[in-house]
């Protein structure tokens, strides 16, 4: 699974969902607040050469994925997001975040595990 | 799957058929091989059949890519551009390739570079997809400047480049590619000449008597076409400067374009010592003599045919995936029928099977219109379809190809093949197929297929080709999908979301609009809320957002994640993430300080491009989203709303300002209309113009809204034009007098259009719709009473337009609006690169 709520409280340790121990601190990388997405709607962040979108839907859902269309490379960043699916603005086609397959295409994105934390969204980018 | 050793793929060929191949191993098992593809070419791989669309420019070499090179790394393949894989050594099972000479064509016997490193790649398993060369005559002279071949990207640039310092041009080789050679030849202002060996053209695919036909259509078109001209020379010393034929004759040309045919590549099979012929010997799971090495395309010799069309090719590729990922190990490829259906030089065209009468009882069926350039033929044996040509007119094509492949029995009418059965009925008996016969031929689904989804329950054709995607190719098969459910399922249900107004919610647009209406639903998420369980469909979002600003003009709860990117940040999106930048000039008339600013901005800007547009703005191409509101600033100009379904621009002629002919300020009207309405939202787009005369320089005829002076200060004000991808001249409104009613009629034609037609409905299509007749009686006449509410609602759309770029350039709709990617510090300063099959799935 590629997403967690939005929570606001720290995690309780004894509710499985929201367990959560680095075990390689490199493994979670905080992208910073939350706030920085607008309900809705994708941010890139990039590492290097790399670039993840994470996206935001309006029910506090987080997915992550690359910033790259499997069909022409588009910003799926700045895709339309709503059930747990994107829409790449360059030629639509749909890709469905949990899982990162096209939806009626050939193809897939990586997607990456991510949630919010006190605010702040952290994505794990080594599985 | 972590810790394991993934199979070794190596994949010879990166053209269609090495990247369908790929496409369809990773669509069955992604995870399965890690994949390596050599390609000679220096691309990712492309369509090689748009090539002739590169060279007459209706297409750039970039649109015919079909997997760009990020395709490669999303899929963790690694692509050995330009290195040609040169022998399968299969004692030590690895593949060695060479690295190409950057001027050395793909397709050439040698070209490798010297003194290079080879590169070697270890595999479990090979699949060949070398594809084939073009096949030169032999004859004196090919290499002189001006021989060209016509093969790919490189061939077609260089012919486009060479053929702007010629005249004329002759294209050796009359058949489908030759002419599309010359197609594209023609577009480059050169007389061209096609040279048949053969006494008529396209003989695979035509009679004698077709191609009769064919080359009088394309000698009406300049096409000059020799027959039965064999070349022996090409004359001149370092250029080309004529031919000369087997008959002694001559013919002068500039170049030379050589497209007669194609051979299979196949060195590397012989040299690696697999059983090669004609093409590399394949069995009927694409396998050639060695076991583990396998084949596809053009290369590929099967049951002692080679194909050179992309259906069988396609047809190889899905079998040969089902054998390799064994998610079909008993999958057969049993040959493919040869059916075409294209367009030569615009004359339509379908063929297959045989072409003309073999056996002593073959029933012929011909039908001659030479007039239109009609022809018509059959060739019938046993009542099964075993050949047709269809010349000039191909409307039935799709049902014959059907017929033909599927060798069904023929209707006893046997014109309703010709012309389609005079009750409409369909003339296929989808029931009486076998299961193993194949419905779409896009997709490669059977009837068996089909029967199990409906007997799964499927009630209806969406339903159908959402399970097995029948259907979803080019359509053409949905009548046969439509009978197979009458016979097999119990019930056919009409699917209602066909009547949705968005996919995502289900109620179709009376309903929903009442919906919204009785619920006080403002904005897009409550939409979702309260009528789609809260279910969020991002492909409503947009239409959504479109009616609720039109049912609510003042209190819509404007989300911005419910609009399309450009209107998130007010510009274009280009394809590879920027954006593109035009500013609003009123009527296209700009002043030297303007014109000075824009300047400074795109070079302080880094615009890659500036264009100057079809509606006579100026485009500053290639900036990214970071520096919008900046570019914005530094312009100092309102939104030229190139990017939005709004009013775009109103451009012009110089009218009585400069023009002798000029008999009206066209100048001034056309700012006056775009001041006035400039970004007033809309069903869909709208692009104005005005003409100071009938002689319509500006275009105004073929304009969403056009106002053309007749004099005495006399407009005629046409709408519903277009000159797009339809083309269709206005309708003339009314003729008024003065700008002022010029002004008042479009603001009401304007706020007519935004309340009753579809949303995405071009202007065109509306007035089409409700037709002129009505729009006069309504909005000149007023037999509806309506047009001072009209008058008085588009007044307040015009008040209310603020221009998005001056007021969101310093102060963004949230903090993040114009951000590009967030630059991330991990704490060991470099992303690690995770295994592709630990993350997907």
């Amino acid at each position: 699974m590629s997403y967690s709520p939005v929570t606001e409280t720290p995690p309780k340790p004894s509710h499985p969902r929201n367990t959560w121990s680095p075990t390689d601190p490199m493994d979670q990388v905080d992208l910073g607040s939350i706030d920085f997405i607008p309900p809705g709607e994708g941010r890139a962040y990039t590492f290097g050469r790399k670039t993840i979108a994470v996206f935001r839907q309006r029910d506090g859902r987080l997915f992550a994925t690359d910033d790259m269309c499997p069909h022409k490379a588009g910003p799926l960043a700045d895709g339309l997001v709503g059930s747990g699916k994107v829409i790449c603005p360059l030629h639509m086609w749909k890709i469905d975040l949990e899982t990162g397959r096209c939806l009626g295409e050939n193809g897939a994105v990586r997607t990456y595990p991510v949630r919010a934390v006190n605010g702040r969204i952290l994505v794990t980018l080594t599985a | 799957m972590a810790g394991t050793q993934k199979e070794r793929l190596v994949v010879i060929g990166n053209g269609m058929a090495g990247a369908r191949v790929v496409e369809e191993i990773l669509a069955r098992d992604s995870d399965r091989f890690a994949i390596t593809m050599f390609g000679a070419e220096p691309y990712g791989n492309y369509n090689r059949i748009l090539l002739s669309n590169v060279l007459n420019g209706s297409q750039r070499t970039e649109e015919t890519f079909l997997n760009p090179l990020a395709w490669y790394a999303v899929h963790d393949i690694q692509l050995h551009a330009s290195v040609k894989a040169t022998l399968v050594d299969r004692e030590r099972r690895a593949v060695i390739g060479r690295p190409m000479r950057t001027d050395a064509p793909a397709y050439g016997l040698d070209g490798c570079a010297q003194a290079v490193p080879c590169v070697e790649e270890p595999y479990d398993k090979v699949i060949i997809a070398t594809g084939s060369r073009p096949f030169v005559p032999p004859m004196d002279g090919m290499g002189k400047r001006g021989t060209f071949l016509f093969r790919t990207i490189d061939d077609c640039e260089q012919i486009a480049a060479y053929a702007k310092q010629c005249q004329r041009a002759a294209v050796i080789g009359g058949g489908l590619l030759g002419l599309e050679a010359a197609r594209g030849l023609l577009t480059h202002g050169v007389e061209v000449t096609v040279l048949e060996a053969a006494p008529q053209p396209m003989s695979a695919q035509l009679d004698p008597e077709s191609g009769d036909l064919l080359s009088r259509t394309l000698r009406q078109m300049d096409i000059n076409v020799l027959l039965g001209k064999i070349t022996t020379h090409i004359l001149g010393e370092e250029y080309v400067t004529g031919l000369r034929f087997t008959d002694g004759s001559a013919l002068e040309t500039d170049m030379v374009v050589v497209s007669a045919g194609i051979r299979p590549i196949v060195e590397i099979a012989t040299d690696s010592g697999l059983a090669v012929e004609r093409g590399i010997v394949c069995d009927d799971q694409l396998r050639t003599s060695d076991p583990d090495v396998f084949a596809v395309g053009e290369c590929v010799q099967h049951r002692g045919v080679i194909y050179g069309l992309v259906d069988p090719i396609w047809d190889q590729a899905r079998t040969l995936a089902d054998v390799i990922t064994e998610t079909n190990p008993a999958s057969t490829y049993e040959g493919s029928k040869l059916a075409t259906k294209l367009k030569v030089m615009g004359v339509e065209l379908a063929s297959m099977g045989e072409t003309k009468k073999t056996e002593p009882d073959d029933e012929v069926v011909i039908y001659r219109e030479p007039s239109r350039g009609v022809y018509k033929k059959l060739i019938i044996r046993d009542n099964r379809l075993h050949g047709a040509i269809l010349l000039g007119e191909a409307d039935t094509a799709s049902t014959l190809i059907q017929m033909f492949s599927l060798d069904t029995a023929l209707p006893e009418r046997r014109a309703d093949l010709l012309f389609g059965p005079a009750n409409g009925a369909s003339l296929l008996a989808a029931a009486d197929l076998p299961d193993t016969a194949q419905i779409c031929n896009c997709n490669g689904v059977s009837k068996g297929c089909i029967r199990a989804a409906i007997e799964g329950g499927c009630t209806s054709v969406m339903q159908v080709g959402a399970k097995t995607k029948a259907g979803a190719g080019c359509g053409s098969c949905q009548s046969l999908v439509a009978q197979l459910l009458e016979t097999y399922a119990d019930e056919v249900v009409e699917e209602p979301s066909e009547h949705y107004y968005v996919p995502g919610v289900p109620l179709p647009k009376p309903e929903l609009i009442a919906a919204i209406r009785e619920k006080q639903l403002k904005s897009v998420s409550a939409v979702f809320r309260e009528l789609a369980d809260g279910k969020e469909d991002p492909g409503s979002k947009i239409g959504l957002a479109s009616l609720l600003k039109s049912l609510w003009p003042d209190e819509y709860e404007d989300e911005r994640d419910a609009r399309f990117i450009n209107d998130r940040v007010h510009a274009n999106i280009q394809h590879d993430g920027t954006f593109s930048v035009v500013p609003r000039i009123y009527g296209g008339v700009t002043s030297p300080a303007e014109l000075k600013r824009i300047a400074e901005v795109a070079e302080q800007y880094n615009a890659r491009m500036v264009k100057i547009t079809g509606g006579q703005r100026i485009d500053l191409l290639g900036i990214t989203k970071e520096n919008l509101p900046k570019v914005w600033q530094a312009l100092g100009i309102p939104s030229g709303h190139a990017y939005t379904k709004a009013f775009r621009t109103c451009k012009s002629c110089v009218g009585t300002d400069f023009c002798r002919y000029g008999l009206g300020d066209s100048i001034a009207l056309a700012q006056k209309i775009e001041r006035r309405y400039q970004g007033v939202e809309s069903p869909h787009k709208m692009k104005l113009a005005t003409a100071g005369c009938p002689r319509n320089c500006s275009e105004a005829y073929v304009k969403d809204l056009g106002a053309v002076a007749i004099g005495d200060g006399k407009w005629e004000i046409y709408i519903g034009g277009a000159a797009g991808g339809t083309v269709r001249k206005g309708d003339l409104l009314s003729t008024v007098e003065g700008h002022e009613q010029v002004l008042t009629y479009m603001g009401r034609f304007i706020q007519y259009y935004r309340e009753n037609a579809k949303y995405l409905e071009r202007t065109y299509g509306f007035a089409e719709r409700v037709g002129i007749e009505h729009l006069r009686a309504v909005l000149i006449d007023d037999t509806e009473g309506i047009c001072e509410r009209l008058d008085a609602e588009i007044e307040k759309a015009v008040a209310a337009y603020r221009d998005p770029w001056s007021t969101e350039a310093v102060r963004p709709r949230n903090v993040s609006q114009f951000a590009g990617p967030l630059p991330v510090e991990t704490s060991s300063g470099t992303w690690r690169e995770t295994p592709r099959e630990e993350t997907v799935q």
